[in-house]
């Protein structure tokens, strides 16, 4: 890193950014845009290959409903309109990753256009306007050997074409004016809000750090008060929400030292390093023509409206409005919702137990407390804790109606994760429900009563905090199964 | 023996199909004349006479069991070397995929072989299909059996003249610009371009995806007819062919019956630049139709004067595209991989070394046409007449059931004449460009020979889109009239070619 950078606060007070992010999203198809080969990730090299997507000469390309399903979905999430009628076009370059040396993509008909979605920094409402979703295919991966790990100097590369042709969807924003300070958090924000928007939609394993999500970042700064854009910088891959960020930020530092220098940032590809720094990719003296033209092989794409309307109305909310929705219906603050989210998993866990009929509380008590726990015990993601929402609010229905007290319902999980059967059955097999025969009760008080003229004495003087030594017991002479509240009700009886 | 290469193709199925003769015996026999004339004709590249023979052996023993056959069963056919075949190398004809052997069947070969007929082997064509002499071909020219110093048509030559040299009953040509229809006029054979859409494309090596489309060569009508059943037909691995029934055309073949029909003369494609010969015999074949009932209509389709101008744009347009993929990388001819030179380099070097000087031609036209700034222009306004001459189509399918024209300005002219004169080059396909502009069926069948040089004259039947029916009803119409005027084939006169000594143990070349 060699960049001279600017006081972050100090570059915002004499420009303003303005931020431009086209997002890349690897769908979850189950076969790639163009053929029937599988799009799993991490198998040997080049065998998920067919003439097709190898671009072996006389292949032809069919193009993949579910990924134009899917497209439209993620448009229709954006709020954009879908075409009517739109065609694909080849984007003409060589490069060896690839096969065709063009890449089948949309030019000027895309299939989802004029959107926009608003991201919540700090209480303030940003609106994100989008421009266009758009479908294309991916291109191989190539790893260079030797040299610097980049093409140049390297002494070979090597071809993996298992990912040549699997389905993408191009994000692209208009440029987002107004962001201000907030600028690296409303990028970041609305990355995040896409990973989440893909994922409730099922349209794409959303995994950064796979390369599922990569965000070309394009930041330029223009005067405060200015109506001209300044030049930009382009820098590719990011790929993870908090490089995003990071980003943006060095960026801002980078060309605000620039500007105010008298300088002129220079319009050009910048890498992402991991160490927080952006750097200079290889500088093109021409830019490229990619020599655009309708794909000829393929036929148009031309949504029946009435499917549209169908994919319309079967959308899942979006993870943010739900999480709003439901923070307010269960009546809970912001860090009490703030605890939930923190643990993976509990959201989902927790509202589907709540649906089963548990109270919230109980229901995030339960999630948070005893099964956590059992979780990082075990060292399994939350939703692999073996017991279902529906049981845990079948526990607590038995808690509610006086068959459990709170210990016993805990004995009860534990012997659903032990495996022992459901609620119900464990609670006949280990015999823990709650003595409900007054008879026996009654004789037990009595002679905790007995046993403790003192503390008898205390409570019929108004001294109410003493019965609890009388409780404690009657619990104990009850084994633990009786109900602590009617066991109280029955020593207040006694001895008012 | 010598019977049975100068045999119809669906009379060679009766035979086979009934015992009188097996597919083995024909399948030899052909070889044989292969090795005995194809030195002078050069139609193949290579030869599949392993697979052939296994094919046919298998053939034979379906029929033996009593199985019920499609009607070429057992037929041997040539299929021009742009088709994937996993038994032979297809090269396209170009040095960048010497010896690529594909991995892979394309779907009209897949048929071919399903319907029980026998390959007997991959045909020369011009480099990549592009021209109209098979003289770009990087492994020298094909010679028209007719006149051996003569070209055979192009791009289709090498099928063609496996034809008209008895080599092979049937072959299977592709037709972007005429490479069917213009080598079948020359070489005074029947060749069909269907409904673009109509047969898969998929395994077939693209010149321009948009034009390109697989069609039947044969010597008479109804062998075409035959063949075109047997390929065509919707195929979920090509988006752009047509999920409707193949026409009728077996059918119409055999009917051969034009009374009533609509024929309209196309004025603009006649005049100025077409022999004499070849307009003398063209007119004697529409008088010959409308003995036979048809009613004429003359047409105008003013736009065609400009389906040249509009072909030379897109083509080559795509053309730049599609031919990108061979950069040494992947398979084919790779250059310069001696680690002195970057990848840019090897690709640049295995292109450089690998296309001939017209696929380059076509390279850098189409790279110009879709540049930024000069797109609207070229390749924009190409477009746009390519819509003005599917109108014209249409108005002229308004008044008349077929269109009829020359299929060619010409007849076959001297290997060498016009190799180094692109544009006049170009011109041998003036008749048959706009079909492929409009993506309607088209097809040429022989008329004659030309009074000036005695050279085959094709006489070119044009129909609406889905109706490839009607071009086998008028060019049987026609067939059934002139052989009965001739009282025989026209191909019964084509010379007789030097025999050399050689038996069918030529192999694989």
């Amino acid at each position: 890193m060699s960049d001279e950078l600017m006081d972050y606060d100090e570059v915002l007070k004499r420009y303003e950014p303005v931020l431009g992010l086209e997002v890349h999203v690897e769908l979850s198809t189950a076969s790639k845009m163009w053929c029937g080969c599988p799009t799993t990730f991490g198998s040997e090299p080049n065998t998920h290959v067919c003439p097709v997507c190898l671009g072996l000469p006389g292949s032809l390309p069919v193009v993949n409903r579910k990924a134009v399903e899917a497209a439209i979905r993620i448009g229709l999430s954006l709020n954009c309109d879908i075409a009517k009628w739109c065609r694909f076009a080849r984007k003409n370059y060589f490069y060896p990753d690839m096969p065709k040396d063009y890449q089948v993509s949309q030019y000027d008909e895309p299939l989802c256009f004029e959107g926009h979605v608003e991201v919540e920094v700090g209480g303030v409402a940003y609106d994100i306007p989008i421009e266009r979703v758009h479908m294309e295919e991916d291109a191989g991966k190539l790893t260079h050997v030797g040299g610097l790990g980049r093409i140049q100097g390297a002494d070979y590369s090597l071809l993996d074409y298992n990912r040549a042709g699997v389905p993408l969807m191009e994000i692209v924003t208009k440029t987002i004016h107004g962001t201000g300070t907030a600028a690296p958090q409303v990028a970041r924000d609305y990355m995040e809000f896409l990973r989440d928007m893909v994922r409730a939609l099922g349209v794409s394993h959303g995994r950064m750090e796979r390369g599922n999500l990569r965000c070309d970042v394009n930041v330029s700064l223009m005067p405060i008060g200015s109506t001209e854009l300044g030049i930009r910088s382009e820098t590719k891959n990011v790929n993870s929400l908090k490089s995003v960020e990071t980003t943006v930020r060095y960026e801002i530092m980078r060309q605000g030292a620039i500007l105010s220098a008298g300088g002129r940032v220079k319009q050009e590809t910048r890498h992402w390093n991991e160490a927080g720094f952006t750097s200079p990719g290889r500088s093109k003296e021409t830019a490229e023509d990619y020599r655009y033209f309708p794909e000829p092989d393929l036929v148009p794409v031309a949504p029946d409206p009435a499917w549209v309307e169908e994919l319309r109305a079967s959308l899942p909310e979006h993870p943010s409005k739900r999480r709003a929705r439901l923070q307010q219906t269960w009546g809970v603050t912001e860090r009490e919702f703030g605890d939930v989210l923190a643990v993976e998993g509990a959201l989902d866990l927790i509202a589907a137990t709540v649906d089963a009929g548990c109270a919230p509380a109980a229901a995030r008590k339960w999630w948070l407390t005893e099964l956590a726990r059992q979780a990082n015990d075990l060292n399994v993601p939350l939703e692999d804790v073996n017991i279902t929402p529906a049981q845990v609010a079948e526990v607590q229905a038995l808690v509610d109606s006086g068959s459990l007290n709170d210990k016993l319902a805990r004995a009860v999980i534990e012997g659903v994760l032990a495996g022992e059967g459901s609620p119900a059955e464990v609670v006949a097999s280990r015999g823990l429900a709650v003595v409900s025969d007054t008879g026996a009760l009654s004789a037990a008080v009595d002679a905790a009563i007995a046993a403790n003229p003192d503390v008898a004495a205390k409570i019929r003087d108004g001294k109410v905090a003493a019965a609890g030594a009388l409780i404690g017991d009657v619990m104990k002479a009850m084994r633990g199964q009786a109900d602590a509240a009617a066991v109280r009700a029955l020593i207040m009886e006694k001895l008012s | 023996m010598s019977e049975l290469i100068r045999t119809d193709a669906s009379e060679l199925g009766q035979l086979i199909a009934s015992g009188q003769a097996s597919s083995v015996e024909v399948t030899r026999a052909h070889f044989e004349r292969i090795a005995q004339v194809d030195d002078d004709v050069h139609a193949f590249l290579a030869l599949t006479e392993d697979a052939a023979l296994a094919q046919a052996a298998r053939v034979d023993e379906r029929i033996a069991a009593g199985e019920k056959l499609g009607p070429l069963a057992g037929v041997p056919i040539a299929v021009k070397d742009l088709l994937c075949y996993t038994q032979a190398p297809t090269t396209a004809s170009s040095r960048i995929l010497e010896g690529w052997v594909p991995p892979y069947n394309s779907t009209v070969v897949n048929r071919l072989i399903d319907a029980g007929l026998v390959i007997l082997g991959k045909t020369n064509l011009d480099e990549f299909a592009m021209g109209s002499s098979t003289e770009t071909s990087a492994y020298g020219p094909t010679h028209n059996p007719w006149d051996l110093s003569r070209i055979p048509g192009g791009s289709g030559g090498g099928s063609a003249a496996a034809l008209a040299a008895f080599m092979a009953p049937l072959a299977i040509g592709t037709d972007t610009g005429g490479s069917i229809r213009q080598p079948a006029a020359v070489t005074g054979t029947v060749g069909v371009k269907p409904t673009y859409g109509g047969v898969s494309r998929y395994g077939i090596i693209a010149m321009a995806s948009s034009l390109d489309q697989c069609g039947p060569d044969a010597r008479n009508v109804l062998d075409a007819a035959l063949l075109h059943e047997v390929i065509a037909g919707y195929d979920p691995r090509d988006s752009t062919s047509i999920n409707v029934p193949v026409p009728g055309v077996v059918e119409a073949a055999r009917r051969a019956d034009v009374k009533g029909l609509r024929i309209g003369v196309v004025k603009e494609l006649g005049g100025e630049g077409y022999a004499p010969g070849v307009e003398k015999r063209v007119g004697e074949a529409i008088d010959a139709l409308v003995a036979a009932g048809a009613e004429l209509v003359e047409v105008s389709c003013p736009h065609f004067e400009q389906a040249l101008a509009a072909y030379y744009l897109i083509m080559p347009a795509e053309v730049s595209s599609n031919l990108a993929r061979y950069d040494g990388m992947r398979y084919g001819l790779r250059a310069g991989d001696d680690g002195t030179n970057s990848v840019e380099n090897v690709m640049r070097l295995t292109r450089g070394k690998g296309f001939g000087t017209e696929a380059k031609r076509r390279i850098i036209l189409g790279t110009y046409a879709l540049s930024a700034g000069y797109y609207d222009a070229f390749y924009g306004s190409a477009q746009k007449m390519r819509t003005l001459i599917a109108r014209d189509f249409a108005a002229a399918f308004e008044v008349c059931d077929v269109l009829v024209s020359p299929a060619t300005p010409t007849t076959a002219f001297k290997i060498g004449e016009k190799v180094d004169d692109p544009l006049a080059m170009y011109k041998s396909d003036l008749c048959t460009i706009p079909a492929n502009l409009a993506g309607i069926a088209a097809g040429s069948v022989p008329c004659g020979l030309a009074d000036e040089d005695g050279l085959p004259v094709g006489f070119q039947v044009m129909a609406p889109a889905l109706a490839d029916d009607r071009i086998y009803l008028v060019a049987a119409a026609l067939e059934h009239a002139l052989e009965a005027k001739w009282g025989a084939p026209l191909w019964s006169r084509i010379p007789e070619l030097s025999v050399s000594d050689k038996t069918s143990d030529k192999g694989d070349k």
